[in-house]
């Protein structure tokens, strides 16, 4: 089969960006370790509180070393559950000084959810029977839109909570 | 090259599809525009309809029922000019439109009685009504009654042509078909044997990630499904309408191979933000998807190298004088070219999206919307459209007339600025966050909602403009098929230079590529579907409640 001479030039440079771009990809994944979230661990969606982090008092914020913390958090539609403030309303922002590192622990007890905290990198697709994690160094100051981003029903637009940098 | 005449019987077949396509696009549209509206924030649906059920039929229609209408009939107009069709494969064609459209049909009371607001998407354990799994069923069933009808119809033609090598479009055909064969095998599955009877209650639970990773087996050679027969008449059917020849038959074929054996073994590029499947996994067929980069570059190469010896061939000297000459008053090459150009940014954005951990960028965020609008809707559709100009006179009978190729003109423009409106807006708004598949909200206020909603205003003024480009086609579609005046249009089908090299007898080892295909998929996923059958959590129970059903 015939090549025109362009032809081979054209295909040798655009195979070359491609191997290059797989490397890149390869080494920030392997190497660096930015693996998007797969923590392949399971839970029962009817008993989610079966697992610690998910029993109503973990629920939310917690400060696990200095400038580290997990947040825990039950989706069902069409609420995210960060648990309760100290007079017992349910908690709707989250919020974290500049600079720390905030682990993401999120798991449904319904329907497939999204969880995006918008303007970070942390974006992660919330199954049911599934737990998901991703933990981010919330760098920039500010408040951002927790958004449900996997539709989960007619009210799906309305779930959403805040987490403030502050 | 010899070419089969059509008869009036087989024309009906062919119309018949063509008909359910156009009515597909005014009333998929006619969603598109409500959900821009609604959007926007400015505008209420009437009637207590849900935006939910208005997104759902917005998906079913144009990106399975329109898509799927449209691709069975060309390629059975294809099959039936390049290797011809019996009576028998015409009754079975009659016969793979019914079954499709009882299928359509079913869904879609479905999904208008507000039974199945699940999105196109379907995911489990959201349950919408087992009629919704039944005619999506039927009309997967019906595709692949066109399929094996299309796999005979060039048996047929080999067994009479001993030794000779199949037509182009033949054999592109048969790939398409094959690709779709294979993907739709994991949906049927799901839909089938996981998720009917679990709607039914026949069965309690339901394992959620096999469903999702059945249906993105399927999701992504979906995609190419839509493609390849925009691909076939950019390689085949474009270089006869500027007057050219066909670039090369066997980098045609071989391209067409390379789309079959990457379109399967890649669907976790959808999933990457999934937490039950292991990152290494997703990175194999991560490296997978992108080996798509190697026939896109060729088609790309073959598509500029034909335009520029059709129009050196008229004698222009200079180093892009040819482009000049390019038909450009002529809709049948206007339109599909403006979807080509749309296709360099779509790939591009492609591949973003398929980047591993670039993809928590964008994943679910209107980007996603953006970038499908750019492919599917403009890529692909005008080069749909662009074939419609001369396929439904040829099937008709009668003539696009300067008028309407006029009018079809500005159809194309009309798009082109209201997609570049929409999927522009769309694009800028996911990569700051906003969340795509949701009605208008305000969240919890705050600068960066606002700025969102700054762009839902944008995409309403494009899916305006979107919207009379739709009206006009539909227009240009009735006009053809019942009013242009009395005539012949040609089919046009590029021919080989009288010269060219002798294809490779390879490329049509169907055992071979069918082989390679399979190796491939089974290498992708069978590990990983080991692991998540094995690492299965309890299933999932039905959810009627969150999608409005009582």
């Amino acid at each position: 089969m015939h090549l025109h001479k362009y032809e081979k030039v054209w295909l040798v440079f655009g195979l070359a960006s491609l191997v290059l771009f797989l490397l890149i990809i390869g080494f920030a994944a392997f190497w660096k370790g930015t693996h998007p979230q797969s923590h392949i661990e399971t839970i029962d969606p009817q008993n989610v509180e079966a697992n610690e982090s998910f029993q109503p008092e973990n629920l939310g914020l917690t400060e696990v070393a200095d400038g580290k913390y997990v947040v825990n958090i039950v989706a069902s539609a069409f609420n995210y559950d960060f648990g309760k403030e100290e007079d017992g309303t349910a908690t709707k922002t989250i919020r974290v000084p500049k600079g720390s590192t905030v682990l993401f622990q999120v798991t449904s007890k319904d329907v497939v959810h999204g969880f995006q905290v918008a303007g970070t990198n942390v974006n992660m697709m919330v199954e049911p029977g599934h737990i998901s994690r991703f933990e981010s160094v919330m760098k920039n100051g500010g408040e951002f839109t927790v958004v449900c981003n996997e539709y989960c029903g007619i009210g799906h637009h309305l779930m959403f909570g805040t987490v403030e940098v502050y | 090259m010899e070419l089969f005449n059509f008869s009036k019987k087989e024309s009906r077949l062919y119309m018949a599809f063509m008909h359910v396509t156009f009515i597909s696009l005014l009333i998929g549209g006619l969603m598109g525009l409500l959900q821009t509206l609604v959007r926007s924030g400015k505008y209420t649906l009437p009637f207590n309809i849900d935006y939910y059920t208005i997104l759902t039929t917005h998906g079913v229609i144009l990106g399975l029922v329109l898509t799927t209408f449209f691709i069975v009939g060309f390629q059975f107009s294809l099959m039936g000019k390049t290797v011809g069709i019996s009576d028998k494969q015409l009754l079975w064609g009659w016969i793979s439109f019914w079954v499709m459209l009882v299928g359509t049909v079913l869904s879609a009371w479905m999904i208008l009685t507000g039974e199945a607001s699940v999105l196109y998407t379907f995911y489990t354990p959201l349950r919408a009504h087992p009629i919704f799994y039944i005619g999506l069923t039927l009309v997967i069933v019906g595709s692949w009654i066109a399929a094996f009808t299309n796999f005979r119809q060039l048996y047929v033609w080999k067994k009479a042509h001993k030794g000779e090598k199949s037509p182009l479009l033949a054999f592109m055909v048969v790939i398409n078909m094959i690709m779709w064969f294979v993907a739709t095998l994991g949906v049927a599955y799901s839909v089938i044997v996981l998720i009917l009877p679990w709607s039914l209650g026949y069965v309690a639970t339901v394992n959620v990630l096999l469903t999702r990773t059945l249906f993105w087996y399927f999701g992504h050679p979906l995609v190419y499904f839509w493609l390849l027969p925009a691909y076939m008449a950019w390689y085949a059917i474009i270089p006869k309408i500027i007057g050219g020849k066909l670039f090369s038959d066997s980098l045609a074929r071989l391209a067409f191979i390379l789309l079959l054996m990457f379109s399967i073994p890649v669907g976790f590029h959808h999933q990457l933000t999934e937490p039950g499947i292991d990152p290494t996994w997703k990175f194999i067929q991560v490296v997978l998807t992108f080996m798509v980069v190697i026939p896109s570059l060729m088609t790309a190469f073959s598509l500029f190298a034909t335009f520029e010896i059709a129009g050196r061939r008229k004698g222009y000297k200079s180093l892009f004088g040819w482009f000049k000459k390019l038909p450009w008053k002529d809709v049948r090459f206007l339109a599909p070219f403006v979807g080509m150009v749309a296709f360099i940014p779509g790939g591009a954005g492609g591949i973003i999206n398929a980047s591993h951990q670039v993809n928590s960028l964008v994943h679910n965020t209107i980007w996603i919307t953006g970038h499908f609008h750019l492919t599917v809707a403009t890529t692909v559709i005008l080069t749909f459209f662009g074939i419609a100009y001369w396929l439904i006179p040829h099937l008709t009978g009668r003539r696009l007339t300067p008028r309407l190729n006029k009018l079809g003109i500005i159809q194309t423009l009309i798009w082109a600025i209201g997609m570049t409106i929409m999927s522009t807006s769309m694009h800028i708004q996911g990569l700051i966050g906003g969340p795509r598949r949701s009605a208008f909200s305000e969240y919890a206020g705050g600068d960066q909602v606002s700025t969102w909603i700054s762009y839902q205003m944008w995409q309403a003024v494009g899916g305006i403009i979107l919207f009379v480009g739709i009206l006009l086609m539909f227009y240009i579609f009735i006009q053809l098929a019942f009013f242009a005046p009395r005539g012949y249009e040609e089919y046009p089908i590029a021919e080989e230079e009288i010269d060219a090299e002798k294809s490779p007898k390879i490329l049509e080892n169907w055992y071979l590529w069918i082989g390679i295909t399979i190796a491939l998929i089974l290498f992708a996923y069978t590990i990983p579907m080991i692991d998540i059958i094995k690492h299965s959590p309890p299933g999932s129970i039905p959810f009627d409640w969150p999608i409005g059903r009582s």
